[in-house]
């Protein structure tokens, strides 16, 4: 577990601690998360970066209580309550004013035969008891905000009347609405063109600044993080292998997954070289390998690594840089 | 090489398959199942039946069949479902009517979706004049009123068993084109069939290889809630005799003579109204059960990841 | 069935693939029944390029610029509305299906979506083996037997070559789907977007993989992408499109280096690198709105209401898809006013910068 950093109010504004979700499916137990803990300070961006299978967005949608069906036991500490614990009403008047959610796909987060702006109404009345003409004001001072020309304008407008950029954009406004005290942004620019992505980002870093508002930002894309992120998880098979301050991340990785990440990745300022790919495949999440959950794909794995799940032991001699591999103990290769 | 040794655990199966298991799990399906299965029994069985209580189908007891007055016998133990107007033994009947209205329903509904695969397949492929001609053909055989036709064309063939399959096919196909034009129109736009394409297939083979097996689960979900509305139709020409000639039982003729009887013989209203009901809501629980068991979304076996796609 | 007939190889150093001033349009029926003006989207407008034998030309661009209609035409899955595509010298531009079915066994596609593109009902030995069956070669236990060595070769176990493809990772799938692209030992393949929907640690696999097939196989690739880094490993050229038009073509060094069009430097500019010194400090050239529709493109240069060099001439005029001054004739740049070295792309003139 990440030692929160104390800031002025002492404790994270997000503590969560051995969350485990798991699902029943006809073929077997498919466990999604399975022990992981991360916490994230008011004001500070947090990046959860992971492929698919890795639990990422099921571990905060779980959080929330988004997902049905599940199993789930750890804890979710939000301003010293716990999420998890909590009664339904009091969780879902938490949605939205304490924490709000941004998905990847703007088309399918938005109802498609209501006006935008009647859906920012709607949800800013549903928490606050504000008039609707007062309401609508806001709706157009967001939408003006996240730099949606003529927001008088498109504030009446239908989802499928955006553009897939500018709908990302409604969406952020939509979150901000309500002053949340954390922002979880899942994909938030996958779908979207990479000059596209490069406005979104920059926009949420200046909405981030402006409001104060901690961000958890999920993604696959290890650029992503590299440009936003203060704090990165590194997930893999709904377990943390590495935790780290974004330029130590990048600097000196210490987990032989991450490693091996910036390895494969393409780069435009690489040359133009033979790629080192992670050899073999994601596990399945039905019938995960014993021990450590990426040995199997792993060059440095010995027998400690098929018996025992390493937990995240803090690098030597690196302030709040943890990693989940044995090697660490061992000594590093 | 990547080996997969995560999927050994998890068994391959394929569509078809994961269908059937999904399928065999459903208690009312199985219920359903049990139901035609026994059915279908007694259509195979009927001459043995007939053969076990002594009685024809076409037998007239009138003098142990009929009491003193004329009325027919309630159930007992010569008669086990009673006797209709005739005297003749209700049991043995509604068991030869099975075979009618087994035969006229999944032979018309065959013949039906038969033809409405190919005019549906080769309309949502080709698209452009052949479509527009097709799906207005397709619309005229769906506007033509069922009863009017079927007695106009007796009126003039005269009833009979390959009627009643020919009219109810004639009536029943174009719904079935319908779908699968739908379908087809979806499936063309999968990548897979962009695949065939530059590969060199001929429209025949993306039809036949590539189209078919795809539209093949829709098909079965409507043939299996096409067959008891077949059912239903043979019944209904046969109450108004235009199906098979008495003194052949069928399901439906029985209802029609034992309409005047409803009030002194409850079973011989009951019975065939009974089968009736029983068959046809057994092919509708069926039905369902079939359309939830080959649901497409659910059709992801769980792969080694759950891949997103960007 | 007869075995389709291969057309003879045209003159060495000859392209392979040209393109000669396609244009293709689709018509969009306008609102009421009775109108007889129709739109039409321009996807493809005008563009000429050749792929030499052995090469990859990578072609870039972001959603709406035509780069995906541009392979289907290639491919003749579509019909051209104008120009000409020309395989190893011969034109089949207007050839029918039928004409087209001995080009079949030597140009080929690899698709982007692995879920999609692999009927699901049907086994992938089966998949595997429909080049085969379509092309009347090699039947029984030898096709079984080539299959599978098609398979080794991408580096799918033989083993499951009954199984179906909702048993495959989405990795897995791709190279399925890529054996049954180089089955007949094809010349050309298109590469569209074959890793965008793969996960990440799975991307250099593939793209080795391709990599290695050129090699061996003797291939010449197309390869579309939306993603500069991974055309910058796998590519000799690259083409840029926006709006249906290239916009600039260049070999890849130089367009990583010196790329003179300033929606290559914005796109370049874009793209997230997972170097922190690198996103703290580089230039970040940021387009104001969104990429363009192609139902209503701009007149003149079709960039000019996005780039902050835009001046007067960009309304009116058309740019040439020529040589910049000082540049070698292998780059070319559609532009009136392209990016010197070291110069900031929002120098010329009216600083047209977004404000965000």
């Amino acid at each position: 577990m990440m030692p929160p950093t104390r800031q002025n109010n002492g404790s994270p504004l997000l503590d969560v601690r051995d969350l485990r979700v798991a699902f029943r499916t006809p073929d077997g137990v498919l466990e999604a998360v399975r022990g992981i803990s991360f916490s994230v300070d008011r004001g500070r961006v947090l990046g959860i970066v992971g492929e698919s299978g890795s639990g990422k967005s099921v571990a905060t949608q779980t959080m929330v209580g988004l997902t049905q069906g599940a199993r789930v036991s750890g804890e979710a500490f939000f301003e010293g309550e716990n999420l998890l614990a909590m009664p339904p009403e009091q969780l879902r008047a938490i949605r939205g004013r304490g924490i709000a959610m941004i998905f990847q796909n703007p088309l399918s987060s938005l109802h498609p035969f209501y006006r935008v702006g009647w859906q920012i109404v709607e949800m800013i009345q549903a928490h606050d008891a504000m008039t609707k003409r007062l309401a609508r004001t806001r709706a157009i001072e967001l939408l003006g905000l996240v730099g949606i020309p003529r927001p008088d304008r498109r504030v009446d407008d239908y989802p499928h009347q955006f553009s897939g950029g500018m709908l990302q954009r409604a969406m952020i406004a939509m979150a901000l609405a309500l002053n949340p005290r954390l922002l979880v942004a899942d994909e938030p620019t996958t779908a979207l063109d990479v000059t596209v992505q490069a406005q979104i980002l920059r926009l949420l870093r200046r909405v981030q600044q402006e409001f104060g508002m901690a961000v958890i930002l999920i993604t696959h894309d290890l650029g992503v993080i590299a440009e936003v992120a203060d704090e990165v998880v590194v997930m893999y098979a709904g377990r943390a292998m590495e935790a780290a301050p974004r330029r130590e991340l990048f600097r000196a990785p210490s987990h032989p997954y991450t490693r091996g990440l910036l390895e494969s990745i393409p780069r435009a300022d690489g040359e133009g070289a033979r790629l080192t790919p992670i050899r073999g495949q994601p596990p399945s999440a039905i019938a995960p390998p014993p021990g450590c959950p990426f040995h199997p794909r792993c060059a440095h794995a010995f027998e400690r690594c098929r018996a025992n799940v390493p937990p995240l032991i803090p690098v030597p001699g690196v302030a709040r840089h943890l990693s989940a591999c044995w090697l660490g103990e061992e000594g590093r290769p | 090489m990547t080996t997969t040794a995560a999927q050994a655990t998890v068994r391959s199966r394929g569509p078809w398959e994961l269908a059937f298991e999904r399928l065999r799990r459903d208690r009312a399906a199985i219920a359903a199942a049990a139901t035609l299965l026994a059915v279908g029994l007694v259509a195979a069985i009927a001459p043995a039946i007939a053969t076990a209580v002594r009685h024809g189908p076409a037998q007239q007891f009138l003098d142990v069949g009929l009491s003193p007055s004329g009325i027919p016998l309630a159930p007992n133990t010569t008669f086990l479902l009673g006797t209709d107007s005739l005297g003749r033994d209700v049991l043995v009947r509604i068991a030869y009517g099975t075979r009618v209205s087994l035969l006229v329903g999944l032979l018309a509904s065959a013949l039906a979706v038969l033809i409405g695969t190919l005019v549906g397949i080769v309309a949502g492929w080709y698209g452009g004049f052949v479509d527009r001609v097709l799906s207005r053909t397709m619309d005229v055989f769906l506007a033509l009123p069922f009863l009017v036709f079927a007695l106009a064309l007796v009126a003039v063939v005269g009833p009979s068993l390959t009627i009643s399959v020919t009219v109810i096919a004639f009536f029943c196909w174009a719904s079935v084109g319908r779908i699968v034009r739908a379908e087809t129109l979806s499936i063309r736009e999968h990548e897979y069939v962009q695949a065939a394409r530059t590969l060199g297939a001929s429209p025949a083979r993306i039809m036949f290889v590539e189209i078919l097996p795809n539209v093949a689960p829709s098909v079965i979900v409507y043939t299996t809630l096409l067959i008891p509305g077949a059912i239903v139709s043979e019944a209904t020409l046969s109450f108004l005799g235009l199906s098979v000639v008495p003194p052949t039982p069928s399901w439906g003729n029985m209802l029609a003579d034992a309409m005047a009887y409803y009030k002194v013989a409850w079973w011989f209203v009951f019975f065939p109204g009974a089968a009736l009901v029983i068959t046809t809501v057994a092919f509708n629980v069926l039905g369902d059960s079939v359309r939830d068991a080959l649901d497409p979304r659910r059709d992801q076996a769980v792969p080694a990841t759950d891949e997103e796609v960007s | 069935m007869t075995t389709s007939a291969v057309a003879p190889p045209a003159r060495p150093g000859e392209p392979l693939v040209r393109l000669e001033h396609v244009v293709k349009d689709f018509p969009v029926k306008s609102g009421s029944l009775f109108a007889k003006s129709r739109e039409r989207v321009h996807a493809v407008a005008d563009v000429s390029l050749d792929v030499r034998r052995g090469d990859t030309l990578a072609l870039v661009g972001e959603s709406g610029c035509g780069k995906s209609t541009l392979a289907r035409c290639l491919m003749r899955l579509h019909d051209l509305t104008g120009g000409r595509v020309l395989f190893d010298g011969h034109d089949i531009s207007t050839s029918t299906q039928g004409e087209l079915r001995p080009f079949r066994r030597r140009m080929q596609m690899v698709f982007q979506d692995p879920y999609g593109s692999l009927n699901p009902r049907r086994r992938v030995g089966s998949i595997i083996g429909d080049p085969f069956e379509i092309h009347g070669l090699r039947h029984g236990a030898d096709r079984v037997k080539r299959v599978q060595e098609l398979m080794e070769l991408v580096g799918l176990n033989p083993e499951h070559y009954n199984r179906f493809p909702g048993d495959f990772s989405g990795g897995q799938r791709q190279r399925v789907g890529i054996a049954r692209a180089i089955a007949l030992r094809p010349d050309f393949i298109v590469c569209d977007e074959p890793v965008s929907a793969l996960d990440v640690s799975i991307r250099a696999q593939i793209l080795n993989l391709l990599d290695g097939l050129q090699d061996e196989l003797g291939l010449t690739y197309l390869f579309i992408s939306h993603d500069l880094s991974v055309v910058r490993h796998v590519s000799d050229r690259v083409a840029v499109m926006y709006l249906g038009k290239v916009v600039e073509l260049a070999p890849v060094r130089d367009l990583f280096g010196h790329a003179r069009h300033p929606y290559t430097r914005a796109l370049l500019s874009a793209m997230p690198a997972p170097d922190p010194d690198r996103a703290d400090t580089r230039e970040e050239i940021l387009l104001a709105g969104d990429p363009p529709s192609p139902l209503d493109p701009p007149a003149g240069c079709g960039f000019h209401p996005r780039c902050p060099r835009a001046q007067a001439r960009c309304a009116t005029e058309v740019p040439a898809l020529a040589p910049c001054p000082g540049d070698a004739a292998e780059h070319l740049a559609a532009c009136h006013f392209p990016v010197a070295d070291g110069e900031a792309p929002a120098a010329a003139g009216s600083a047209r910068q977004e404000a965000l």
